[in-house]
């Protein structure tokens, strides 16, 4: 009978599914299976990965840590190049400005030096000027006095007198 | 006298089964014939339920609770997959993973970010459990992909149990944390307080009804495509060389096929962290 019914599930589309006399076998073997995977996980795999990704996760922050130490000596260092930096122009232009300072100093001395001799110089060729034109004057004088005596024999060879002839001549060139 | 009884009983079994065996084997050949020359009977001999019978897998003895069978191997199989999968993969060790590392790793990140996310920090005591089932079923659901597999989350009884021993969890870690006041997950008390003793009811049916729906889900999905698989490939032998749709169909169902068998794993899985929190945490 129960062969009869076994038999008409099988070769019928049945559903082995709903085959009770299996089911023993199946949560026998299912309850090992998931006994086994459960042992396996819990014992080894899980608590493995776990400490990998742990320690994955500390490295990851340490060499953070690290990342971020040495960025900020890399920004002390920035900052103590830049001060230097600064420092070294503040230098440059104060040896600059020193050196711009002596050099006009110097600059002015030579000027006034220059200025002293070319006064001197001046004054020396302005006495020579006044001596060649007092020379001149006189010379002016003593030919237009001889001048007009000339004329004067010339013109009134009787009335001639030196010394009014040399007077009026004087008077003339100096008026 | 009772262990003569079931002397006798084991005997009647055994009649049993070489009985349903002998009509298998009958069954078994005629398909042969059939895929040989399927003339004799008229052609279509489809037995897309055929791939769910659980056999001895040494000699054709009575199928008894220790009985190696196709069970037994699929699962066996299953176990070997899980080992090389977290054991194997994890070997390294190392702080920049192999890819082997990297899935074991990517498993692992996964379930316990959702079991962390959904069933709650505290929850994290059953992720070792949790992990089982999810490894088992999706295991399980990708080696009965592969052709002349025995697929064992397609058995009732196997799901059935994996959904009982997760509903008597749920159930007495429930009590145990909370005490009666693991009743209040039946009781609303955000509703009205006339419709508190109606929700009650639903609320306590929906709680007996979940680790049916829980273990027939998975049961059913996996049973379903792989007999339409199998209906299809019946299609396929019957046409022969001409087969074009039915291998179009069935690459279709088995691509199908391969999500359903890691959703319904996810499935199972995040269903179980819900009634976690549920466990944990019954205030609504």
């Amino acid at each position: 009978m129960a062969v009869d019914a076994h038999d008409a599930a099988a070769s019928a589309p049945g559903m082995p599914q709903l085959d009770f006399s299996t089911f023993p076998n199946q949560i026998f073997w299912l309850v090992v299976t998931i006994v086994v995977i459960y042992l396996i996980l819990s014992r080894v795999a899980l608590p493995r990965i776990g400490a990998v990704l742990a320690e994955r996760q500390g490295t990851i922050t340490n060499d953070i840590a690290a990342a971020e130490d040495l960025k900020r000596q890399a920004a002390a260092a920035e900052d103590a190049y830049n001060k230097a930096l600064a420092d070294a122009r503040a230098e440059a232009q104060a040896i600059a400005a020193e050196a711009r300072a002596e050099i006009m100093a110097d600059l002015a001395d030579a000027t006034a030096k220059a200025d002293a001799e070319i006064s001197a110089k001046a004054a020396e060729s302005a006495a020579r000027i006044d001596e060649i034109r007092a020379g001149a004057l006189e010379a002016v004088e003593a030919v237009a006095r001889d001048t007009a005596a000339e004329i004067v024999a010339t013109l009134a060879p009787t009335a001639s007198d030196d010394a009014s002839i040399a007077a009026a001549v004087t008077a003339r060139v100096k008026g | 006298m009772s262990e003569d009884a079931q002397e006798q009983t084991h005997g009647e079994e055994a009649v049993v089964a070489n009985g349903a065996d002998a009509a298998h084997g009958a069954d078994a050949a005629a398909a042969h014939g059939a895929d040989a020359a399927h003339g004799a009977e008229g052609g279509l001999q489809i037995h897309p339920m055929d791939q769910f019978i659980v056999e001895p897998l040494f000699g054709d003895g009575p199928i008894s609770f220790y009985t190696i069978t196709n069970v037994t191997l699929w699962m066996m199989l299953a176990i070997v997959g899980v080992f090389i999968l977290m054991v194997m993969g994890s070997r390294g060790r190392a702080i920049v993973p192999s890819r082997a590392q990297s899935v074991a790793e990517l498993t692992y990140g996964f379930i316990r970010k959702m079991v962390e996310d959904v069933a709650g920090k505290d929850a994290l005591a059953f992720f070792p459990y949790i992990m089982t089932l999810f490894l088992f079923i999706v295991m399980a659901n990708f080696l009965g992909l592969l052709p002349m597999s025995f697929t064992t989350t397609s058995h009732i009884a196997v799901t059935a149990i994996l959904a009982m021993a997760v509903f008597l969890t749920v159930t007495v870690v429930g009590f145990v944390k909370n005490g009666a006041g693991f009743l209040g997950l039946f009781w609303v008390s955000s509703a009205p307080m006339a419709l508190r003793p109606i929700l009650a009811i639903i609320e306590l049916i929906s709680y007996f009804v979940r680790p049916v729906s829980h273990s027939i889900r998975l049961a059913g999905n996996v049973m379903a495509g792989h007999a339409v698989i199998k209906v299809f490939a019946g299609f396929a032998g019957v046409l022969g060389l001409g087969a074009v749709a039915p291998v179009v169909a069935i690459t279709a169902v088995y691509g199908l096929e391969v999500l359903v068998a890691f959703i319904q794993a996810y499935v199972f899985t995040i269903l179980t962290c819900v009634y976690l929190r549920d466990a944990l945490h019954p205030s609504h």
